[in-house]
């Protein structure tokens, strides 16, 4: 790691936390009993993460048995072991070497219980329950307003939109399916559904504001 | 589903008006951002994009938040 290359939480870093980092990344780069011993200290902290991730979401999977999420955390801890493993040349030191392997164990804790939160129910493409009545809470000018916004909304998304732009949309910012949810049911990937999102979003943006709506508070 | 129309449905449907970080760049800089939260730096100077992204992708919000409570409960 080039010092050039850490950034700028490191620099309030205290010291003991660097060198505790550069103790796991030693640990970790050794060779035989020493890198056993930090794989299996490795593996507990993630463990720890994906169960804290797990006790997150309990009360959305109330129905699955604790034995199967106790499952899904060990799952989700190996795949963030091997993960790590594969990714410590990219580890910067931007953050403590802790902080940078948990969110590999999050990730994998959360891909999986997303999918067991979703696994008996249907993906709904089409906007065939779009929202009716208007509460914004306000006066019935503003009513009248978000009316009026999500009406030529509508229309945007009937004429700017490509098909499969239309489904990404409806599916995750209508109906609020889980985007790796999504993904893995398009056999696609995360970041790939997110930038059709992202440029679907960009066209319904250009197409109201040459209609005359003013975004700025949206 | 809820079938009434309000300003959180708008601003579902067209996402951040801001410039964001696509998820893999969430990712990438996750752990950095809840570091600098966390020592009260200003995060969201330090890594523009991440906060808008966070506000138009509830799945990278939500492994955020994870992340963010994990590391603070180290802390204490």
């Amino acid at each position: 790691m080039s010092p050039s290359t850490a950034s700028s939480a490191r620099a309030s870093e205290p010291g003991s936390a660097q060198a505790d980092s550069r103790e796991w990344l030693n640990g970790l780069r050794a060779t035989g009993p020493e890198r056993d011993a930090a794989v299996g200290r490795l593996h507990e902290l993630l463990l720890r993460a994906a169960r804290f991730e797990v006790s997150r979401r309990r009360a959305a999977l109330a129905h699955v048995r604790g034995e199967e999420l106790g499952d899904l955390a060990l799952q989700a801890a190996d795949d963030a072991l091997v993960a790590v493993l594969a990714k410590l040349d990219d580890y910067r030191g931007a953050s403590r070497f802790t902080t940078w392997a948990y969110k590999f164990a999050l990730l994998e804790a959360g891909v999986r219980l997303r999918r067991r939160a979703w696994q008996e129910r249907e993906v709904v493409l089409e906007p065939d329950a779009w929202p009716q009545e208007t509460d914004v809470g306000g006066s019935p000018q503003s009513q009248a307003e978000v009316g009026e916004l999500m009406e030529a909304l509508k229309g945007s998304i009937a004429s700017c939109l490509t098909e499969h732009q239309r489904e990404v949309l409806v599916a995750l910012a209508l109906n609020g399916v889980p985007i790796d949810v999504f993904a893995e049911r398009l056999n696609t990937t995360r970041g790939a559904l997110y930038k059709t999102l992202h440029d679907a979003r960009r066209k319904l943006r250009s197409d109201l504001a040459k209609r005359g709506f003013t975004l700025d508070s949206v | 589903m809820d079938k009434r129309i309000d300003e959180n449905t708008v601003k579902r449907l067209l996402g951040p008006a801001e410039p964001e970080l696509l998820c893999d760049e969430c990712f990438e800089k996750l752990d950095e951002y809840v570091e600098l939260e966390l020592a009260g730096a200003p995060a969201d100077d330090r890594i523009p994009g991440m906060r808008p992204h966070l506000e138009g992708c509830p799945t990278c919000q939500e492994d955020y938040e994870s992340l963010r409570e994990l590391v603070r409960g180290d802390r204490r």
